[in-house]
C-alpha cells in the first residue's frame, strides 16, 4: 500500500510538472509594452517553485517507498541532529526563495502600479456596477464632465451621473460599453464603482486590477496588438458576476478616429 | 294590487341594479379622447450596446434605442399613461393577467398598466438569466432571478402605484409597473392618441404621466353619450 502511495506521489509531480512544460493552459500571447516583464517574472517564479515542488514530490515518494519496506521491530533513523535544524533549514531557504522573486519582480510590478503614466496618455473613465462596465471618453472639448452620482440613471443611458442640462462639458462625452484604443497608444484609465468591488482583468493585457467604491484607482497600460479581447471582473460580485464582461478593441488610429466620431452624440 | 304580485317586480330591480356594477345610474357610453404631444426639443434617446450579452444582441438588427423619452410624428408623445384619477367609480378586479416579457433584453411593454390585484405574468424569453427588480417603495419590493427556460413569475401588487423596474443583470433594460385603481386607463402609441372608453355621465379627472415629463391633470364633465376631446402639451428639454 505505501509502494503505491509512493508511485501516486510520483505520477502527480510527473503529470503537474507536464501541465506547465508543454504549457497547456498558459496566459494567451501577451499584447501590452509592460507584459514581457510580467511573464519573464511568472517563468521565473514557475521554474523556481517548480523544481522544488518536483524535488519535494521525489523526497517524499522516496521516504515513503522506504518507509513501507521497513521491517516490523527495526529502529526508525533519526536525522541528524534532530528535525528542528532541518525545518528551520527549510523555512529559510523558502523565505529568501520568495523575497529573491519579490525583488526581482518589484521593478516589473512597480512600472505598472507605482510608475505615473505617460503624460501624453488618452484617458479613460470607467465606470463598473453589477454587472457590467461602461467607459467614458472626454469628447471634442477633451474634458470630462462632472459626475453626479444622484444622476446617474441606467435607464436612460446616464451611467455614470452626468449632467449635460448644466454642465456644458458633459454634452460631449462618449460612454460607450466597449472600451475602444488606439494601439500604440499610453493609456490612462481611472476605475470606480457604482456599487460594490469590481475587478479589471485583461488575460492578454497581463493587467488586473480591483474596483473599490468610494475610490479613483489609477491604471494604466499601452496596447502594441490590434484586435478584440475580453475583459473580465474576476471579483465576486453578486449574483450575475459570471455575466460580467465587456471587450477591449484596439485599433489603428484612423479606425480610432473613426469610431470616435461616429459616436459623437 | 295585492302585494305578493310585486314581488318579482322587485326582485327584478334588485337584480338588474346588482349587474350594473358602478355607481354610476346612469350608462356608461361617455368617451374621453384625445393626444399626447410635446412641445421644445426632447432628449435624443441613445443607441444600447448589448455587446457583452451576445444572445440579446443578435436579436437585434439595428440597435435598440432607450425608451426614456419615445415621440412619433407631428409632435406625438408615447408611453404615456393617461388614465381616470378622480371621479371614476370602483369595479371588480380583472382576473385576465397582464404579460410582461423580457425578449432580446427588453422589457415588453416597455410600461404594463395594470390594476390593483390584477395578476402580472413575467416572462423570460432569452436564453441569458434576468434578475427583474421592481423598486416599488409602497408595494412590497422584491427581485427574482429568472434563468431561461423557467416558468414565468406570477405576481400582483395591492395598492395603487408607479413602480420603476430595472434588471439586476442587465443595467440598460428599464420599464414602469403602473398600477391604477381604475380600469379606465390607455398607453399612447406612436401617435400619441388614447380613448377611455365606457364612461358613465359625470365630472373626471384626467391624467397623464410620463416618465420623464411628470403628470398633468385636466377636469372633464362626461355627459350621458358624450365624447370629451382633451389634448395634454409636455414641455420637452434637450437635457
Amino acid at each position: 500500500m505505501g509502494k503505491l502511495f509512493a508511485v501516486i506521489v510520483v505520477v502527480i509531480a510527473a503529470v503537474s510538472a507536464t501541465i506547465f512544460i508543454l504549457h497547456v493552459w498558459w496566459p494567451p500571447p501577451d499584447i501590452s509594452v509592460h507584459g514581457a516583464g510580467i511573464d519573464r517574472e511568472l517563468g521565473q517564479t514557475m521554474v523556481a517553485t517548480g523544481v522544488l515542488f518536483v524535488a519535494a514530490q521525489l523526497a517524499l515518494a522516496w521516504f515513503v517507498w522506504q518507509g513501507s519496506s521497513r521491517r516490523e521491530g527495526r529502529p526508525i533513523k533519526q536525522f541528524p541532529g534532530g528535525a528542528t535544524p532541518l525545518v528551520v533549514f527549510a523555512v529559510v531557504l523558502v523565505g529568501i526563495e520568495i523575497l529573491s522573486l519579490t525583488f526581482v519582480g518589484s521593478k516589473v510590478w512597480a512600472n505598472i502600479y507605482i510608475a505615473p503614466p505617460d503624460s501624453g496618455a488618452l484617458h479613460i473613465d470607467v465606470q463598473a456596477e453589477q454587472f457590467a462596465y461602461y467607459f467614458r471618453h472626454a469628447g471634442v472639448d477633451a474634458r470630462f464632465g462632472g459626475l453626479h452620482p444622484d444622476l446617474i440613471d441606467d435607464g436612460s443611458g446616464n451611467f455614470f451621473g452626468l449632467d449635460p442640462a448644466n454642465d456644458t462639458t458633459a454634452r460631449d462625452d462618449i460612454v460607450a460599453s466597449s472600451l475602444v484604443i488606439p494601439v500604440n497608444q499610453p493609456i490612462l484609465l481611472t476605475l470606480h464603482a457604482k456599487d460594490v468591488g469590481h475587478s479589471f482583468y485583461v488575460p492578454d493585457l497581463r493587467i488586473q486590477q480591483d474596483f473599490v467604491p468610494g475610490l479613483v484607482i489609477p491604471l494604466h497600460f499601452t496596447a502594441t496588438h490590434t484586435g478584440k479581447y475580453e475583459i473580465v471582473c474576476t471579483q465576486l460580485c453578486g449574483l450575475g458576476h459570471h455575466t460580467m464582461r465587456a471587450f477591449l478593441e484596439v485599433m489603428t488610429r484612423d479606425q480610432y478616429d473613426q469610431w470616435l466620431k461616429a459616436q459623437a452624440p | 294590487m295585492h302585494t305578493r304580485y310585486l314581488w318579482p317586480l322587485a326582485l327584478a330591480a334588485v337584480a338588474s341594479s346588482a349587474a350594473r356594477a358602478p355607481a354610476h345610474p346612469a350608462a356608461a357610453a361617455g368617451t374621453i379622447a384625445g393626444r399626447v404631444t410635446f412641445t421644445g426639443t426632447p432628449p435624443k434617446m441613445r443607441a444600447i450596446d448589448m455587446a457583452k450579452e451576445p444572445s440579446c444582441a443578435a436579436q437585434h438588427q439595428t440597435p435598440v434605442m432607450t425608451e426614456t423619452v419615445v415621440t412619433g410624428p407631428d409632435n406625438a408623445v408615447a408611453n404615456v399613461v393617461v388614465y381616470i384619477s378622480a371621479g371614476d367609480a370602483t369595479s371588480a378586479t380583472p382576473t385576465e393577467a397582464v404579460r410582461y416579457d423580457q425578449k432580446g433584453c427588453e422589457y415588453i411593454p416597455h410600461v404594463a398598466v395594470m390594476q390593483v390585484g390584477q395578476p402580472l405574468e413575467i416572462y423570460n424569453n432569452d436564453q441569458t438569466s434576468h434578475n427583474i427588480h421592481p423598486l416599488a417603495l409602497v408595494n412590497p419590493e422584491w427581485n427574482k432571478s429568472q434563468p431561461p427556460g423557467t416558468p414565468p413569475i406570477h405576481t400582483s401588487y395591492a395598492t395603487s402605484e408607479f413602480i420603476p423596474v430595472k434588471c439586476n443583470v442587465h443595467p440598460w433594460m428599464h420599464g414602469y409597473f403602473v398600477v391604477l385603481t381604475t380600469p379606465h386607463y390607455a398607453v399612447t402609441g406612436n401617435d400619441g392618441g388614447f380613448t377611455l372608453a365606457g364612461l358613465a355621465p359625470g365630472k373626471y379627472t384626467v391624467t397623464a404621466w410620463h416618465e420623464k415629463f411628470g403628470e398633468q391633470s385636466q377636469e372633464v364633465t362626461v355627459a350621458a353619450t358624450g365624447r370629451v376631446t382633451v389634448s395634454f402639451v409636455f414641455k420637452a428639454l434637450p437635457y
